[in-house]
């Protein structure tokens, strides 16, 4: 079979000269009722980005009302409100969702050479719940919020607070069967639908990570939604699953809670891993080194992140032994992840890399994950836990992987795949801009907190300790200088759509099923079916074609 | 530049090249290439989802072991509290539903249109009949007192009711979404019926029946879990 990939395509047509999946069909209700993955991507990438902006509102809003110790903008009740609204929107609706929904969506079945999602109808029907789950989310935000905390602890959640937690754990619910059923396409998709040819150990490490993150997503989601639902009861009816007067436990619901949330966190970060490796390949133009470690670290994170979640409960009175034990397993964890670390820093040793946006914000990330990673092992460490449980150390901690992880390689990933998204490239300047603005602003505003965290600065209150002050005051500008590194590329993205240069097939040379496709790709992705031949990475096939090519 | 090729990757054909349309199956998906895959891939999304089911039925499950274990006698009385025939009976109906669904997917491999819909339909009756018993059950403790909350009027035995409390909170919660699961399936062997009435099953395309079995016998293992969990298990006797 003769075979040929154009690198560094300059015929560049425009993407409206292309039959493409924006073209193919026009109006409102193509979009609504599209069952093209690709679409649906869009869809949701509209949808998390609303999201996003919300749930940055409320950060912003916190952040100016730590700027001095007095609580003196917003009452300690709004100030409750509105953290467990940024965590609920961020978490539920924004970190969940953003890379497997947008990128995955777009990706998996491209990535994979089939046509679609194996059930494109569920697919759509995932981002429909999402969507209600937001709707009721927003209702609850402008009818009065909810002050429990993103975690709903009982007995507060259940019998005292007297916001409407009813609503909110029911979005979180409704939410978390969009999750699943993303997950559960993606699982069977992957399983069912790749191109002859691509074996298992073919296979992008993206898809590697977004499987891993599926088995996540379909193992732990659905014991939330069965937590959420006795809460709901026990709310509703009066009746006691986690009441302590009729002999019910609330460290069991805390158990039960984060025998999901904490799965969660790797519902995050997987898919960023993904990207990271991706990315990494395409501006070193090497092969991932350890392909299989890393394949295969996904799955030890996946499998090894389902035994670590009563680290959250170390002051929630559990046994000295059990907690010594999930204090060992969450060590445990940080060993794939160090694998991929590794792996990633070997590829880039020794390698010429391009140093463009999207290899910009992976490296904020392989930074900052590992930042985050660290202080995670701080605080799986028992008698240290105890000293910054609940304190901004914590805030720190955990923004360093969901932000400074999961946010990077997403930013990372749209400015990467934005040419096969829209068929256009961003102003690669603007791009490098924003990127720097992201990497300052982010540990202005974060690593004070770390300081903060262990000089004793206790979490979710409008007031502080005078001491403090200084430390807040430079969280508070960098979460400013943060705030503009986000607003830019929605601003240059949107202006790419009309006005950035066509991007051709193949604009980093890059070697991947995507990038054999026309950009934007054509609704059915490929006009013929791919055969996959070679290994995934295939950089050093690729730089030999390219002296081939040279010498002729 | 725009001559570098790469010997490894696919081609690309220019955009105006349409592949060529085969005729095939009514029902297969376009985004398929053959029957055979349309099918595993169904199959192999059912038993994701139960995957999920079964999380989801074992969380409840492991907070109804976790006071189990704490509260051994309340749960040993109020196990006696339930009607252990009228369950049995129930167990037997769902069990006989499961045999009809599974000769409901053998006809629907053999294609003999009227039979599936015969057998859809036995099972229906199988899962309605048991739904009703449930009902009753739910009234007769409805009327008893036995329901949580502030319909609450069942006293006994002061010391244990908290807990026996407790106990019926697991016992309505759980058993409800199991009946919850039972009406979803009474729905789709509804819709089921009506396409196979249009006769759209057949040798080659059975699929979805037997996907719906799948369903079927799950909901139905999962009371195979409630029924002693609930009515059976009395520890010891008082």
């Amino acid at each position: 079979m003769s075979t040929s990939q154009t690198l560094y395509d300059v015929r560049s047509v425009e993407p409206a000269r292309t039959r493409n999946y924006l073209n193919e069909d026009y109006g409102f209700f193509s979009w609504v009722l599209t069952r093209d993955h690709k679409r649906i991507a869009i869809l949701y990438l509209i949808s998390v980005s609303v999201m996003f902006v919300i749930g940055g509102f409320f950060a912003m809003m916190m952040r100016l009302e730590l700027l001095t110790p007095e609580g003196d903008l917003l009452t300690s009740d709004t100030y409750n409100k509105f953290f467990t609204m940024h965590g609920i929107v961020m978490i539920f609706f924004f970190l969940i969702p953003v890379i497997p929904a947008v990128l995955g969506n777009f990706l998996l079945p491209i990535m994979l050479g089939a046509k679609d999602l194996a059930f494109p109808r569920i697919n759509l029907l995932s981002w429909y719940l999402y969507v209600i789950a937001a709707v009721v989310g927003l209702v609850v935000i402008v009818t009065g919020g909810v002050d429990t905390g993103w975690t709903f602890y009982t007995p507060f959640s259940t019998q005292y607070s007297n916001t409407h937690v009813f609503g909110t754990t029911f979005a979180g619910f409704i939410a978390g069967f969009s999750s699943i059923l993303t997950g559960l396409n993606f699982i069977v998709t992957t399983h069912r639908m790749r191109a002859p040819g691509l074996t298992w150990y073919r296979l992008p490490l993206f898809v590697w990570s977004m499987y891993a993150t599926a088995i996540v997503q379909l193992l732990a989601t659905p014991v939330l939604a069965i937590t959420l639902i006795m809460l709901m009861i026990e709310r509703t009816l009066g009746v006691g699953f986690f009441d302590p007067a009729l002999g019910g436990d609330p460290v069991l619901y805390q158990h039960m809670f984060w025998f999901y949330s904490h799965p969660a966190v790797y519902i995050m970060i997987l898919p960023a891993m993904g990207v990271a490796s991706e990315v990494v390949a395409a501006f070193t133009r090497k092969r991932i080194f350890g392909y299989k470690f890393v394949a295969f670290s996904s799955l030890a994170i996946a499998f090894l992140g389902f035994l670590v979640w009563a680290h959250h409960l170390f002051v929630a009175g559990i046994s000295v032994y059990s907690a010594m034990i999930f204090a060992f397993l969450s060590f445990a964890v940080a060993i794939p992840s160090a694998i991929k670390v590794f792996n990633w820093t070997a590829t880039l040793y020794k390698a010429s890399v391009s140093w463009q946006t999207p290899m910009l914000y992976i490296m904020g990330f392989i930074g900052l994950f590992t930042i985050g990673g660290v202080t995670g092992l701080f605080l799986a460490s028992l008698g240290l836990d105890i000293h910054v449980t609940d304190t901004y150390f914590v805030v720190a901690h955990f923004h360093y992987v969901m932000v400074g992880g999961t946010v990077m390689a997403y930013l990372a990933g749209i400015h990467y795949w934005w040419p096969k998204i829209t068929g256009r490239m961003y102003p690669e300047w603007w791009a490098r801009l924003a990127a720097l603005l992201v990497f300052v602003g982010f540990n202005l505003t974060f690593f004070p907190q770390f300081v903060l965290g262990y000089l004793g600065m206790p979490r979710r209150y409008h007031a502080y300790a005078p001491e403090f002050q200084v430390l807040n005051v430079l969280s508070s500008a960098g979460a400013s200088v943060l705030a503009i590194g986000y607003a830019l590329p929605i601003v240059y993205l949107l202006w790419s759509l009309k006005n950035g240069r066509p991007a051709g097939i193949n604009p980093w040379g890059a070697v991947g099923l995507e990038w054999t496709t026309s950009s934007p790709p054509p609704k059915e992705n490929f006009h013929q079916t791919p055969v996959v031949t070679w290994e995934a990475y295939d950089y050093p096939g690729l730089l030999k074609a390219m002296g081939e090519t040279q010498n002729v | 530049m725009s001559d570098i090729t790469y010997s490894g990757q696919t081609p690309v054909p220019p955009p105006e090249v349409v592949e060529e349309h085969h005729p095939h199956h009514p029902f297969l998906q376009h985004h398929f290439e053959d029957l055979g895959q349309q099918h595993e891939a169904s199959t192999l999304g059912m038993w994701t989802f139960l995957t999920t089911e079964i999380l989801f039925f074992g969380g409840i499950m492991l907070a109804y072991w976790v006071y189990r274990l704490a509260y051994p006698d309340a749960w040993s009385v109020a196990s006696t509290l339930q009607n252990t025939r009228l369950g049995g009976i129930n167990t037997i109906v769902l069990i006989t539903s499961s045999l009809t669904m599974a000769l409901a997917v053998r006809e629907a491999q053999l294609g003999r249109r009227l039979r599936i819909v015969a057998m859809l339909f036995l099972t229906l009756i199988f899962g309605s009949l048991f739904l009703g018993i449930k009902m009753y059950e739910y009234h007769a403790h409805w009327v008893e007192g036995l329901f949580p909350g502030t319909a609450w009027h069942w006293n006994e035995n002061p010391d244990l009711a908290p807990k026996i409390q407790l106990f019926m909170t697991f016992y309505w919660g759980m058993t409800a979404l199991h009946a919850l699961h039972m009406v979803i399936g009474a729905g789709l062997l509804l819709w089921f019926m009506w396409r196979a009435w249009k006769d759209q099953f057949g040798p080659e395309y059975y699929g979805p029946v037997e996907v719906m079995g799948l369903y079927w016998h799950f909901v139905d293992i999962v009371w195979i879990f409630l029924y002693p969990f609930l009515y059976l298990i009395h520890g010891h006797k008082h």
